[in-house]
């Protein structure tokens, strides 16, 4: 299954729970800053995504929305 | 349809019912426990319709305060103990322009006080025993009638301004039994109340809440009401007038005072005496304006109240400095008699000269 | 590849005011996804406290009322009382439902109210700037209690889901936390229940969430989480605390 997330980086608070939970550490923190001064979560886009939702499941702010195909 | 004796309690109660009200919430407090057990008889079991007795008058206020947000006609009723814990209730009713009615049939205070009529909330029930800038209607009956038609008035008058309506009596009113006749039958239904929360089926969702962040839209939530106030001021005062025609000497009184004083202005008349009475029928909005129009032709007052004054400021209000204003008072649950009274309006018509 | 995971349509589009890491996030949008599986969001009427998620009708796309603090119980019983058609739920924090609303709770989960309380458990009181709160553990330092919460003088951390089982009109009681992806799942599983037992008019049920408050609690939301495994749920354990539906679903 492959699989792949869009994070909107403008919902993104930097509460890095998706990073910590997402099995295949794919997701980073970025380096800049948002609008809203936190420094949003980055996916990594490599093709190792199987779409499993955690990350979307533990997002506070549904700022992920997952694919699978 | 004929008339029928009953007690005051429980004419409030029917007077209720046949206004629509299909919500009742309560919890037993003296001297209005029939009212509470009469809703219990009628409202208990009867399908479309709600009597719980609440765990506190907190939680009944708050019940009614549900009740109405999603369209019913919602009562609660207390007696005066009761009615300070319904103030954040009452607050939160007027903020939200929840149409409901609350019953105060009070007794004597501060404190837990006594059980028996007094006439101590006028300040609580006008001046808002909660917190904010708010009003309530506020209505006092003087007769069992009266309170089942001024009941029937509450509802409307709460549907008509989307305001709470509080119904001044005391335990005396609540206890008397007169013949009383009810005009009007209950509804089938009701038509829905625009505005009320029932589920966002066919419309967007909506939310009712009192909280703002940004005290700028808090400021015109209360400019709002105030226009509102306003209307209801110019509209909906009310008074009764008894032989102030030619008077020289004027009793202000309300509820139970007021029929405790027309006995004594009866004697009083009777050997010569020229005394009337100014009754207010709404304590809020006071009638002011025909307070005024009185004192064009009448100078003396004699304000007379079962508590340690509190009426008197709004006649003293309304009177601008037109006038003289002496006050007999009984507080703590005290029920004066006529003759008493009578005494106190002869002490007062000499003292100020009316007898030349 | 298809969309698989998306906002429900229920959570209105609106920035959380909420802290990064905080459980009203994730409550308020799996609670969402209920609604919309249930096909309730337009007999839904929700009643949220004063406190952090006194905006939650910025969020949720149902018709709400805001209730003075600690009266949800006692407004959803208005309610429903007078519109038994509707879905009624209170969405309460830790003061609310169990300081100043314990008798408007404990009393209409003994009328059986057929209403559904989802009860967030933080361990303080998050608003008002991190106070101690019934549920607030011993030796645990808040503005309130600087010293750490001593028995002696501040008393126990009050276990509300198991005082509410022991009344009749309490048909389904549940401790869940939101502090990992199996707990959330779980959550999401409870608060169905909870609107299918209304639904289905069989009394009062209640979810207690335990959730983080990363802000009070001094931690960051990767902390905040792990605490909850760690040390809150040893306080108050997760599980299924009552259940008289006999309904019995498992997860």
């Amino acid at each position: 299954m492959k699989g792949k997330i869009e994070i909107d980086q403008d919902l993104c608070k930097g509460c890095e729970l998706c990073i910590f939970f997402c099995p295949k550490k794919l997701i980073t923190l970025s380096d800049k800053l948002n609008a809203a001064g936190y420094p949003p979560s980055a996916f990594s886009g490599n093709g190792e995504c199987t779409g499993c939702a955690t990350c979307a499941l533990v997002c506070p702010e549904v700022a992920i929305e997952v694919y699978r195909g | 349809m004929a008339k029928i004796l009953m007690t005051g309690n429980a004419a409030i109660a029917e007077a209720a019912i046949r206004a629509g009200c299909r919500c009742y919430f309560g919890y037993p407090i003296t001297p209005q426990n029939e009212l509470t057990e009469y809703m219990a008889a009628h409202l208990s079991r009867r399908e479309g319709c709600a009597f719980i007795q609440a765990e506190s008058e907190i939680s009944a206020v708050n019940m009614v305060y549900g009740a109405s947000v999603a369209g019913a006609r919602a009562m609660t009723s207390s007696s005066s103990p009761g009615i300070s814990l319904k103030q954040e209730g009452i607050s939160y009713l007027a903020a939200c322009q929840l149409p409901s009615v609350i019953v105060n049939m009070s007794r004597g205070g501060p404190g837990l006080g006594s059980i028996s009529a007094s006439q101590s909330d006028y300040f609580q029930s006008t001046r808002g025993g909660g917190h904010g800038d708010y009003r309530t209607i506020v209505l006092a009956p003087a007769s069992v009638q009266e309170l089942a038609d001024l009941t029937r008035r509450a509802f409307e008058l709460a549907d008509k301004y989307l305001i709470p309506v509080i119904i001044l009596g005391d335990g005396m009113l609540g206890q008397m039994m007169e013949p009383v006749e009810f005009k009007h039958e209950a509804p089938s239904a009701l038509p829905v109340r625009a505005g009320a929360l029932r589920g966002a089926k066919g419309r967007h969702s909506r939310f009712v809440r009192t909280f703002t962040s940004n005290p700028a839209e808090l400021e015109e939530v209360n400019w709002s009401l105030f226009r509102r106030y306003q209307l209801i001021q110019k509209q909906e005062a009310s008074c009764e007038n008894y032989l102030t025609e030619d008077a020289a000497l004027v009793v202000t009184a309300f509820g139970i005072a007021a029929r405790i004083a027309k006995g004594a202005i009866k004697q009083a008349r009777a050997l010569g005496l020229r005394v009337g009475m100014f009754r207010p029928v709404t304590l809020w909005p006071f009638p002011s304006e025909q307070l005024k129009e009185l004192s064009k032709r009448a100078k003396y007052f004699l304000d007379f109240e079962m508590n340690m004054g509190q009426m008197i400021d709004d006649v003293r209000l309304a009177l601008e400095g037109g006038g003289d204003v002496s006050f007999y008072g009984r507080p703590g649950g005290v029920i004066p008699n006529p003759t008493e009274v009578l005494r106190v309006i002869t002490r007062v018509y000499h003292q100020k000269g009316l007898n030349q | 590849m298809k969309k698989i995971f998306s906002r429900p349509r229920s959570l209105k589009k609106a920035v959380f005011h909420y802290c990064p890491g905080c459980g009203h996030s994730i409550i308020h949008r799996i609670t969402c996804e209920v609604i919309d599986e249930l096909g309730i969001q337009d007999r839904a009427i929700g009643v949220p406290p004063p406190g952090c998620s006194v905006f939650a009708y910025y969020y949720f796309d149902v018709d709400m009322v805001e209730s003075a603090h600690g009266r949800g119980a006692a407004v959803a019983t208005g309610i429903k009382r007078a519109h038994p058609e509707s879905v009624v739920f209170t969405y309460q924090g830790d003061g609310d439902l169990a300081a100043i609303g314990t008798a408007e709770t404990l009393h209409a989960a003994n009328r059986g109210e057929n209403i559904t309380a989802i009860f967030i458990n933080n361990a303080v009181y998050g608003m008002t700037g991190g106070q101690m709160a019934p549920t607030t553990l011993l030796g645990m330092k808040t503005t309130t209690s600087p010293f750490g919460r001593e028995d002696k003088y501040e008393g126990h951390p009050i276990k509300m889901s198991e005082i509410l089982a022991q009344v009749n009109g309490a048909c389904y009681i549940e401790r869940t936390a939101v502090n990992s992806p199996a707990n959330i799942r779980k959550t999401q599983k409870a608060i169905t229940r909870a609107f299918r037992n209304q639904i289905e008019g069989l009394g009062y049920s209640l979810v207690e969430i335990l959730s983080p408050c990363p802000t009070n609690w001094k931690m960051s939301p990767v902390e905040a989480w792990q605490w909850i495994d760690d040390v809150m749920s040893k306080e108050f354990p997760l599980g299924l605390i009552k259940d008289t539906t006999g309904r019995g679903d498992a997860h």
